[in-house]
């Protein structure tokens, strides 16, 4: 067994036992916190099979998160409350949303790519917002989470937190076989090298298209599953800085890792907790209101790591580059 | 729904592709030269709208205090050039947009420490009452001075990418980098230029529009994507391109919004008007940019071959 299969173990196991061990000291409040850690961690390991693997630059993912949150939310609203219904349901339309965008920019490579997709997931923004009977520019409360049937309780946090933590390990797995498959083999030479995909033969458009759907998917399960966490949405799940935050989410965890989405939404959510909710006395003397500035911290670090560690940041990336120029 | 109320919102329309276009300049020319995509040029927008607002209060000028900006956000542009930005150019466009969003996060809390959320700059007195244009069709006279200042600097651009030596080489390292370096153009000098050439229309923007919409933080990021939409439709690199991507996408949102529930409920029951002209107005240039790169993926005026 390779070190990396028993680091992966010793995660699930990790990840099983943590809500008990959370009841056990008496510190439930954060199950509900580990599961919404778990949710942002589908959402990051969703864009990492576009950005890590296929080496597209998708700048607009929120935009499948949130179409799924509102999807999901709105068959909740509607009375359609069963998750095998929503969820599905959910996944499907931000896979049909993922191919018409996906469609459109796929035909344009470099910094138009990255603009298109940009504009296309503020278009959605904007769209949600103006949706006056689902809640507008405030969001919708649900009356309750998706019902899961079976005897499971959703509204339990410990169950929903299994439920959640079930789903991340779905899409990992999934991924994990695409990646190693032959599908995952084309899209990674298109990474490295897309002309010579094409030149060899392969149908590059077609395969990059197929990898921004399945990701669009991904995403929007776990928009489904956030609507339920909170039993709210709102347009600001579909905000453009939160596609930037899903994109360091997947380069603080590592770029085209299957781990890479999960460990980077981890490392970040937790900071975030930190800086927000339990401040550093000696910190707080030398600048009082230094919480309300945790961005500032964000946005140094991630320069920081950018300008200097370009490594740690994509080594992938940086060794296509250097292909190309030698 | 009159003439002179179509009239009225076609300028409007105008007044804001004429803005866009300043913001859009600066960052289809780092796009073309540079294949860089800079993220903060919307906090340079940010930037010049504050600085304004504060020359302006300091100064009790209007005029004076948004001149002062435009130099003063030309040079934290041409810093943050030399300090941050000139390292990303040999990077891959994850790093520049990483970088670049970065700085987005700390230019938001630098101004939010310094200044806080937002300031207050109001249109100078002697503008802010309206001009008759047509008999019977007043418009507000700031508005006005926003499309001559826009007009002005779009035609000063013009003269100065099409008939200057600078000019020339701008073009020249648009349209093919590698040939204008093989030629020994200073590549490196020649875009701190432009950068700060793009910080200074930035400013005016930022200022001119402060007074219309809100001086406060995270104003750059809403409008900064509208720049992308006119970038992607207008081609990048090209000035021209710009231009006329930034008018189309100025009147297309400004005409959209003003009349299109009112057209819906043309032929629509009312309560479904309501609801859909709205949601179809919000959308409306992001279709619009659908369709141009469905007929023509390199934009409008593509500035390479």
């Amino acid at each position: 067994m390779s070190a990396h299969r028993i680091i992966a173990f010793a995660g699930l196991a990790a990840a099983l036992v943590l809500p008990l061990a959370l009841q056990a000291a008496d510190q439930s409040f954060y199950v509900g916190f580990a599961s919404r850690v778990l949710i942002w961690a589908i959402a990051a390991s969703s864009l990492n099979l576009v950005l890590g693997y296929g080496g597209m630059i998708s700048f607009g993912h929120a935009a499948f998160v949130g179409t799924g949150a509102y999807v999901s939310g709105i068959l909740i609203a509607e009375g359609v409350t069963s998750a095998w219904i929503g969820w599905p349901v959910a996944m499907l339309a931000s896979a049909v949303l993922a191919l018409a965008i996906g469609a459109a920019s796929l035909r344009t490579r470099g910094v138009y790519f990255i603009m298109i997709t940009l504009a296309f997931a503020q278009m959605m923004y904007y769209l949600v917002n103006s949706m006056k009977a689902y809640g507008g520019d405030e969001g919708m409360n649900l009356p309750a989470r998706a019902v899961l049937g079976f005897g499971f309780d959703p509204g339990n946090e410990v169950t929903f937190y299994y439920v959640v933590l079930a789903a991340l390990f779905a899409v990992l797995y999934a991924t994990h076989r695409l990646v190693h498959a032959r599908f995952g083999r084309v899209i990674v030479a298109i990474r490295e090298n897309e002309s010579r995909a094409e030149a060899i033969g392969f149908p590059v458009y077609r395969y990059k298209l197929v990898c921004f759907v399945l990701a669009g998917a991904a995403g929007g399960l776990a928009g489904a599953l956030l609507a339920s966490h909170g039993k709210y949405v709102n347009p600001s799940v579909l905000h453009w800085t939160q596609s930037g935050t899903l994109m360091i989410m997947v380069i603080l965890g590592g770029v085209g890792r299957l781990w890479g989405g999960a460990l980077g939404a981890g490392v970040l959510l937790v900071l975030e907790h930190l800086i927000a909710e339990h401040p550093i006395p000696w910190l707080l003397t030398l600048a009082p209101d230094y919480p309300q500035h945790a961005n500032l911290g964000v946005g140094l670090v991630m320069l920081a790591i950018v300008l200097y560690a370009p490594q740690g940041v994509a080594g992938l990336f940086s060794r296509k580059t250097g292909k190309e120029h030698g | 729904m009159s003439w002179t109320l179509i009239l009225e919102q076609a300028l409007n329309g105008l007044q804001f592709g004429l803005m866009l276009f300043l913001l859009a300049a600066g960052l289809t020319l780092v796009f073309g030269i540079m294949d860089m995509i800079n993220l903060a040029h919307g906090s340079l927008y940010m930037l010049g709208a504050f600085l304004a607002a504060t020359l302006v209060q300091a100064t009790g000028s209007f005029t004076l205090g948004v001149l002062l900006a435009i130099p003063a956000t030309a040079l934290i542009g041409m810093l943050l050039e030399i300090a941050v930005l000139r390292t990303l150019y040999a990077r891959d466009h994850l790093s520049q947009v990483l970088a670049t969003f970065a700085l987005i996060l700390i230019l938001n809390e630098v101004v939010r420490i310094v200044w806080g959320s937002d300031m207050a700059l109001s249109t100078p007195a002697v503008l802010s009452g309206p001009v008759e244009l047509l008999p019977g069709m007043p418009y507000p006279s700031y508005r006005l001075l926003i499309i001559a200042v826009g007009l002005a600097a779009a035609g000063l651009l013009y003269l100065l990418v099409a008939k200057t030596r600078i000019g020339m080489l701008v073009r020249a390292g648009a349209s093919n980098r590698e040939m204008a370096l093989a030629m020994g153009v200073d590549i490196r000098r020649l875009f701190t230029l432009v950068f700060g050439a793009g910080a200074a229309l930035c400013a005016i923007a930022g200022a001119l529009l402060g007074p219309l919409f809100a001086v406060q933080v995270g104003m750059g990021e809403s409008i900064l994507i509208l720049a992308f939409v006119v970038i992607v439709i207008g081609g990048i690199g090209s000035i021209r391109g710009a231009l006329v991507g930034a008018v189309l996408v100025g009147v297309v949102d400004t005409i959209g919004r003003a009349f299109l529930p009112h057209f819906f409920g043309l032929f629509l029951p009312p309560q479904f008007a309501s609801a859909a002209g709205p949601a179809i107005a919000s959308v409306l240039v992001y279709l619009l940019m659908a369709v141009v790169l469905f007929v023509k993926p390199q934009g409008l005026f593509p500035a390479r071959g």
